[in-house]
């Protein structure tokens, strides 16, 4: 159970914006710019310097920033993977030491059996030697998946993680990724501005748009409702 | 020719050099992802670095007195060292390598804070949410992607530590074998008219000066970081 009230300025952009969040996958769906990006980072514990006051995230009872109290838990210490628009693969190491990055406490062999396991999740076991300037687009937001998964966060945040992806290649990856969050007991909050991805792998989805909620509830409901009001305004 | 004037030079700058380095990485490290995860001590930060950067604007002979003092016996601080090492700091080449670390901390700093900040955030990110520690991030981050700047660095203090000639003056004298630097050789040559000399000093000097910068400039033309190549066909969004 992810809940939170926050209040972050970003430049001349406000978001202020509370939820409640209990199914096991959440969509953040909106337009450009309308605040799915500076939702999530508040929620791994970043730019906490953007919080005014009101700011409180908690995740399953555990109190993870606190406004008030002027406690934030570092990002590293939330139990949380992210994947960001852009991979951000460190340049000078292996997809395989990338994925390897965050399992510092295991022991050598457990951490390449782990990398293994994850490199297979995504498709990507053929690139594990490859440096991310030798990788696609695609490859690298799969190894950026990967590299998020393998320390077995309980909140997974992905910022439109699948858009240097093809059509086929995103949909076998959200499934294979449904899967491993279920068995895995983690929540999942993705960030998309794209309708097929909302809709396949939302059972919730808290529509923003310019820094505020504007419906939520579940998927087909709210992008129906979206989906009026957009047609509504073009006649 | 002095060789010993030269050879005391070139000791005092890899010594410093060396200290330098080891002293401005961590720090320089501090005080960038200081910044980037906007600590709570920001004026901390702001302090360190003006603390940092202020052997730059301060004139050597000030600072030279200061350290003349502060390391002399009529400190406690003085009479402390003087009493740990057996000998005081001031006129001795021990003396000079503290004297020489302090005045040329910004010329190694500032490059490194310059290379350090250029390593994008998305990547510090990363790490941070990865529970990378501030001295991993430094390690496995900081140090192999800004690993240019370290040259530079390295030369500009070491450089800059050759040429030292208020510092030195003030703090050491002018001690053949123990303080008598090539700047102090170099002065003393123009005060006997020894402009022969002095001509043959400067020229090494200069031609120390231009390789070391030579040195800079070449490697600073080498292959770039590359970034990933392009989305795969028939991507939807934005790669």
């Amino acid at each position: 159970m992810l809940e939170f009230e926050l209040d972050a300025w970003r430049g001349s952009f406000h978001l202020r914006v509370e939820g409640r969040f209990a199914a096991e996958w959440t969509v953040l769906f909106g337009p450009s710019g309308a605040g799915k990006t500076t939702l999530l980072r508040l929620l791994a514990g970043f730019d906490r310097d953007r919080l005014r006051g009101l700011g409180r995230v908690v995740f399953n009872n555990r109190l993870l920033t606190d406004g008030q109290r002027g406690l934030s838990l570092a990002p590293g210490k939330r139990r949380t993977g992210m994947v960001a628009q852009q991979p951000a693969l460190f340049p000078h190491l292996t997809a395989a030491a990338n994925v390897a990055y965050g399992l510092k406490s295991l022991d050598r062999a457990a951490r390449a059996r782990r990398v293994e396991e994850m490199l297979h999740l995504v498709a990507a076991t053929e690139l594990a030697g490859l440096r991310p300037h030798d990788l696609s687009g695609g490859q690298a937001q799969r190894v950026a998946l990967a590299r998020a998964l393998a320390p077995a966060p309980k909140l997974l945040l992905l910022d439109e993680p699948f858009s240097a992806l093809d059509g086929a290649a995103s949909d076998l990856l959200l499934d294979r990724l449904k899967e491993w969050v279920s068995a895995n007991g983690v929540q999942t909050i993705l960030a998309t501005h794209d309708v097929s991805d909302a809709l396949s792998a939302g059972a919730e989805v808290l529509l923003l748009r310019e820094g505020r909620q504007a419906a939520f509830g579940p998927a087909a409901e709210v992008l129906a409702g979206e989906r009026k009001r957009l047609m509504s305004r073009l006649e | 020719m002095d060789w010993q004037a030269f050879f005391l030079t070139l000791r005092l700058a890899t010594v410093t050099t060396a200290i330098l380095l080891a002293v401005a990485i961590p720090l320089s490290a501090w005080l960038v992802l200081g910044r980037a995860r906007q600590s709570a001590a920001t004026g901390w930060l702001a302090a360190v670095e003006a603390l940092a950067t202020l052997p730059l604007v301060l004139p050597p002979t000030v600072l030279g007195f200061f350290l003349l003092v502060l390391l002399g016996p009529r400190t406690a601080f003085g009479r402390g060292i003087a009493a740990l090492l057996g000998h005081p700091l001031a006129f001795s080449f021990d003396g000079l390598v503290v004297g020489s670390v302090i005045y040329s901390l910004p010329f190694a700093v500032q490059p490194l804070v310059a290379g350090f900040a250029a390593v994008p955030s998305p990547l510090l990110d990363a790490a941070r949410i990865l529970g990378a520690s501030p001295a991993r991030m430094t390690a496995s981050l900081l140090v192999p992607l800004a690993r240019r700047s370290f040259l530079t660095a390295g030369v500009l203090a070491f450089l800059h530590t050759v040429g030292e000639f208020g510092v030195v003056l003030m703090l050491g004298g002018d001690i053949p074998g123990s303080t008598r630097t090539f700047s102090i050789l170099l002065y003393n040559q123009v005060e006997n008219f020894d402009y022969r000399a002095a001509e043959r000093t400067s020229a090494i000097l200069l031609c120390l000066s231009v390789l070391a910068l030579a040195l800079i400039y070449f490697r600073a033309q080498g292959p770039r970081a590359q970034q990933p190549k392009t989305q795969e066909p028939g991507a939807r969004g934005r790669a």
